[in-house]
């Protein structure tokens, strides 16, 4: 446990540092969101008919967009290496950094979201449950991200060839995320798609953290 | 006393055998010099033996247990310098080597001393006479001094094992003579040291492994 706080710190501490990565994410996001009213017209019906699902992919891309870097700069300047020969069992390691990933990229993106969901006129009962979604599914994102991310170390182009990986295993995420909104704006309750994200946060918790370490593993060796 | 050993490891890596049947065993205040030409298997041989990669046969033991049985107890007992220097450019030598001791500090009571992590980590830098630039940032330092951040890291927090891979790269005299005393004296407390050199800067009374020796004929 205090191993898992220290990267934490330590990662948070580079992040801050370094600054741009998570405000690129957030400008990522936003502007993304906002290219569709320039696309399919101002019409406010079709702007709330596609808002939750406009979100949902923009916070998706965006979310993929800085997990390139979750291992590659420790993997170039050798500190992957020698995490992985620390104290720390190296699944405590990989969650701590996906902890971090989902704290600089996810919670932004989940603060933003409001925002762009006025800007899509998303009926105003929809915002809760887009809130709750995003929250239920953004650190399951990061987790599924983190295995690509472990995946892709040492390859050149890895930033392609990880969206290749990812994006497949983020359509669960999605379909329930955004169907939660739709159900409520529809009249619905929105449990059941809410309670499906919460069993793919929580089978991802203990699964991606495994397998991204084995993947690190390979990666290093 | 403990001891560290590997019995008839065979490495291959990229589709090629790197090196078999080799052996090597260290007790307390051993040191061992690995030679050889370049790409005959010195740093793979470190890396067996931090544990970083599995042998294809044979095995790497201390105290007679395999290291892949528990890789955390080995790694609390060891250190290792590869080819990268892992300093972060944005954060200060002091913030640089913080971390990574008190990755360590639990299992050490000097360590977890209060205060204890920062007077090992000043004590350290002097030693390796970088003592001023403790709060520069990463980024300014040039490949001897993020070298010797990266030594003055083993020296802070203690571990009976260094896995030295060309520790002597970008380093200058003052800074070699600083190597050699610490590498004494962390054999004279009872440690264990191997090396990897083609340099003739190598402990006098080491013991020498040529990796040539242990090419797959072909």
């Amino acid at each position: 446990m205090r191993g898992f706080i220290q990267i934490v710190r330590r990662d948070l501490h580079l992040a801050l540092r370094q600054g741009m990565d998570s405000l690129m994410v957030v400008a990522f996001f936003v502007i993304a969101v906002v290219l569709f009213p320039f696309g399919v017209g101002p019409e406010p019906n079709t702007l709330a008919r596609i808002a939750p699902g406009v979100i949902w992919v923009a916070a998706l891309l965006s979310s993929m967009l800085s997990l390139e870097r979750l291992f590659q700069t420790d993997f170039e300047d050798g500190s992957l290496e020698l995490l992985a020969l620390q104290p720390v069992a190296l699944e405590i390691t990989v969650m701590a950094k996906v902890s971090v990933h989902w704290l600089t990229t996810g919670l932004p993106l989940i603060i933003a979201a409001p925002l762009l969901a006025v800007l899509m006129n998303l009926p105003i009962e929809g915002f809760v449950p887009l809130i709750i979604a995003l929250s239920l599914g953004t650190p399951a994102l990061s987790l599924i991200g983190a295995i690509g991310a472990a995946l892709i170390l040492g390859s050149r182009r890895g930033g392609i060839l990880l969206s290749l990986l990812v994006l497949p295993l983020y359509i669960p995420v999605l379909i329930f995320g955004v169907s939660a909104v739709d159900a409520v704006i529809g009249g619905f309750s929105a449990k059941p798609q809410l309670l499906i994200l919460s069993g793919i946060l929580v089978a991802a918790l203990p699964l991606c953290p495994w397998a991204g370490a084995a993947a690190v593993r390979q990666g290093i060796e | 006393m403990p001891h560290f050993t590997g019995t008839d490891l065979v490495c291959f890596r990229g589709e090629r055998t790197v090196f078999t049947g080799l052996d090597f065993a260290l007790g307390a205040g051993d040191a061992l010099v690995l030679r050889g030409p370049n790409g005959s298997g010195k740093s793979s041989l470190l890396r067996l033996m931090a544990g970083l990669s599995r042998p294809l046969a044979g095995a790497v033991t201390w105290d007679d247990e395999s290291i892949a049985d528990n890789p955390e107890a080995h790694n609390l007992r060891m250190h290792y310098i590869g080819h990268a220097d892992p300093v972060k450019p944005v954060l200060t030598v002091t913030e640089n080597l913080d971390f990574w001791t008190l990755l360590r500090s639990k299992a050490n009571d000097e360590l977890r001393q209060p205060n204890g992590v920062g007077e090992a980590i000043k004590s350290a830098l002097a030693r390796l006479g970088i003592g001023h630039l403790a709060d520069v940032p990463g980024r300014f330092l040039s490949a001897g001094q993020k070298r010797r951040v990266n030594l003055a890291r083993i020296l802070a927090a203690p571990a009976t094992l260094w896995l030295l891979d060309e520790p002597h790269t970008a380093l200058d005299q003052a800074a070699l003579r600083s190597l050699d005393d610490a590498i004494a004296e962390h054999r004279r407390g009872g440690g264990m040291v191997v090396i990897s050199s083609h340099a003739q800067a190598a402990p006098e009374d080491a013991d020498a492994i040529d990796l040539g020796q242990f090419q797959e004929r072909l």
